[in-house]
């Protein structure tokens, strides 16, 4: 098949006609998993829609979730633009998860609101530094990211295993995780919101965090698209050689990249520490950083499209625990295997029907023209 | 003696520790000299690794078990070549995508199929590999040294082991003593060029891909029907990148991936060594640090103390056909 001016293809066929026939597949696919597993995908489906949706608490469940793959979507994404696969997300954010607690616990003299901001400081520098290693392995010796930065994911997990059992547990308590923070400090949560307005909620991990991603994904827009940093960064990944002739340090820019990738990813610990836990868990990044990879691509590394394909997963992770309570033979995992299966198909194997379609949609706009 | 029994079971399960490493290696090394980036090495082990203790459990011999563990890691290596090879998507996004698969598919299925939060059935002894005794090793035991090597180093070891340590030099051979390793080779370089005298690039990259699916097949059933006896959540724990690390500091040359590999293995040997024990002047060294050992090495034998690593010219890069 010849390829299709690319001038010509209308921007909603290549922005949303093919990804969403591309998560069509995905999903259909997944439908087969769970065909498999020995369960009625159908039933699957109408058990999402309804833990999801069906319930003020389920859908505050989705919107709690769809902001820890906001943090995570964007920091893929900002690291994607210079051509880094930046896989440690998990790692970066369990290890900004500490710096929020170090930081809150450790000012806790301070008013509120400066320790909160001060703790999302402690979350980015934490995750930032974590980041930190691997991108400058990455700039000076070539060591490819996604080895380097999936071992840190391995060393910050048994790093955090050894400071939650014999540095900063909780001795009064058996399990591995801190004294909890002091309760003045706990972000306000959607419960006490919806208290406000008389609507009584049983719990809700939502929490102003929320608002948090929002303001990050505008942020990566702006740093991304609008300033020379991000220009510089993007030309980097587009083409190295081309960005050193013009004067541009892939050395510089591939660090920066990493670190505020990092850093990004440390917001979820704001969410998990100052929002739900309040305390550090162990394991309490569980599995978003990875999540993180399939919302970029989805949402095609701009956070106009990441906001959407977080709050799909949102509905995914939400939904599917509803699948896990009512279905036996479904567990958790079925849903990282979804995941893996929107990847192939959004990251992939995005071109596989993508010439059908813009010739599709070129051509009968041709005729509409014409005729 | 018992300082020199210490050393010989270090080096035991050095060889032991390093077999699904030098697999997974080699069949990296396939993939990665012909040009595609291989990441899902550490996904293939895994689906092996289930493939063939759950085929092994219901088909009651492990060689089938294994046979379907071959046909599943070349049908996702087929996967990968489909999506980056002829549709040309980035190599790395598929290999992620292939892990994440694999990561979730194997456990919910173990799940849902044997109801034990992600275990397969413990297999018998029928139904998975056994040490394999080499010949007189029992009556050469009490011959010094000889004696030390022969039984208690070399004898005793699942047929994997031995199977890998062979894989080496046939490997080398392969890749640099025949013509379809100069192909093989070549395409990895300059594809346009091994276009240009008549070869399909494409065959070559799907040809380099099979082999890759059959060794990496190897290492998991090493892991799930040899040294455990059951498919368990993730068993396959990063040896995947491991191996890859190790390929890319042994320069993607199978001899020196070799070595790379048994360095990993050794302090993978150590580290289980190392647990619990009071070393003078430092104490007991916590468990979880001692643990991560080997994930720190990797990223220093990555960050390249001899000097930068030059992949393949072509990796990475999809080859697009001039018309």
């Amino acid at each position: 098949m010849a390829p299709v001016d690319k001038s010509k293809v209308p921007w909603w066929v290549s922005n949303l006609i093919v990804p969403l026939v591309n998560l069509t597949l995905a999903l259909l696919v997944s439908g087969l998993f769970i065909f498999i597993a020995g369960e009625n995908p159908y039933e699957a489906v109408r058990l999402i829609i309804y833990g999801s949706f069906g319930y003020i608490e389920g859908f505050a469940y989705t919107l709690y979730y769809t902001t820890n793959f906001v943090f995570t979507g964007l920091a893929f994404a900002v690291a994607f633009h210079c051509r880094l696969f930046n896989i440690g997300g998990e790692g970066q954010a369990y290890i900004g998860g500490l710096g929020v607690f170090l930081v809150a616990i450790n000012f806790s003299f301070l008013p509120v609101p400066i320790v909160w901001l001060l703790s999302i400081a402690g979350a980015v520098v934490f995750g930032a530094a974590w980041a930190f290693i691997p991108a400058y392995l990455q700039a000076t010796r070539g060591s490819h990211v996604v080895i380097t930065t999936i071992m840190f994911n391995f060393i910050a997990a048994s790093l955090m295993v050894f400071l939650l059992v014999d540095v900063i547990r909780d001795t009064a308590q058996m399990g591995p995780h801190t004294v909890a923070l002091p309760k003045e400090q706990w972000f306000p949560s959607f419960k006490d919101f919806a208290g406000l307005f008389g609507i009584k909620i049983r719990y809700s991990p939502l929490n102003i965090s929320f608002l948090l991603a929002i303001a990050a994904s505008v942020f990566v827009w702006f740093l991304v698209w609008k300033t020379r940093w991000g220009y510089e960064m993007r030309a980097v990944g587009h083409n190295t050689q081309a960005a050193i002739y013009a004067g541009i340090s892939p050395y510089k820019n591939i660090i920066i990249a990493m670190c505020i990738s990092g850093g990004l990813a440390g917001l979820l610990g704001v969410n998990e520490i100052l929002g739900v836990h309040h305390k550090i868990v162990a394991g309490f990044p569980a599995g978003y950083g990875f999540t993180g990879i399939a919302v970029a691509l989805m949402g095609r590394n701009h956070p106009i499209g990441i906001f959407p394909a977080a709050f799909l997963f949102g509905i995914l992770y939400q939904g599917g625990s509803e699948v896990t309570f009512d279905m036996p033979n479904i567990t958790r995992y079925m849903f990282v295997a979804v995941q893996g299966v929107i990847i192939l198909f959004s990251g992939a194997l995005e071109n596989l029907f993508r010439p059908q379609i813009e010739s599709f949609f070129v051509n009968r706009l041709n005729i509409k023209a014409s005729a | 003696m018992e300082f020199l029994s210490d050393i010989a079971s270090l080096i035991n399960s050095t060889l032991r520790i390093s077999t699904p490493l030098v697999f997974a290696a080699m069949a990296g090394i396939f993939a990665e000299r012909s040009g595609v980036i291989d990441f899902s090495l550490e996904g293939k082990m895994l689906m092996a690794a289930f493939v063939a203790a759950v085929g092994s459990y219901f088909l009651g011999n492990p060689w089938l078990g294994l046979l379907l563990a071959i046909i599943a890691c070349v049908s996702l290596s087929m996967l990968h070549g489909f999506a980056s090879v002829t549709y040309k998507g980035d190599q790395v996004v598929s290999c992620v995508a292939i892990n994440i698969l694999i990561i979730g598919l194997t456990t919910a299925l173990a799940a849902a199929w044997f109801g034990q939060a992600g275990l397969t059935p413990t297999l018998n002894e029928d139904q998975r590999f056994l040490e394999v005794n080499l010949p007189f090793a029992e009556s050469l035991r009490d011959v010094p040294i000889i004696g030390t090597i022969y039984s208690d180093i070399l004898s005793g070891h699942y047929i994997f082991v031995y199977l890998a340590y062979l894989s080496v030099p046939l490997v080398f051979w392969v890749v640099f003593k025949t013509s379809f390793g100069l192909r093989l080779r070549a395409v990895g370089e300059n594809p346009s060029a091994v276009d240009t005298a008549g070869i399909n690039v494409f065959a070559m990259r799907y040809k380099a891909l099979a082999i890759n699916g059959v060794l990496i097949a190897f290492a998991g059933a090493h892991l799930s029907t040899a040294v455990n006896a059951n498919f368990f959540r993730e068993m396959s724990a990063g040896r995947g990148y491991l191996a890859l690390a190790a390929m890319i500091f042994g320069k993607w040359h199978p001899k020196t991936a070799l070595v790379a590999c048994l360095l990993f293995g050794f302090t993978d040997a150590l580290q289980i060594r190392l647990q619990g024990v009071e070393l003078p002047a430092i104490g007991e060294i916590p468990v979880q640090l001692i643990q991560a050992i080997p994930y720190v090495l990797t990223v220093v034998l990555l960050a390249g103390f001899v000097g930068k690593a030059i992949a393949p010219n072509a990796i990475g890069q999809p080859y697009i056909k001039e018309r």
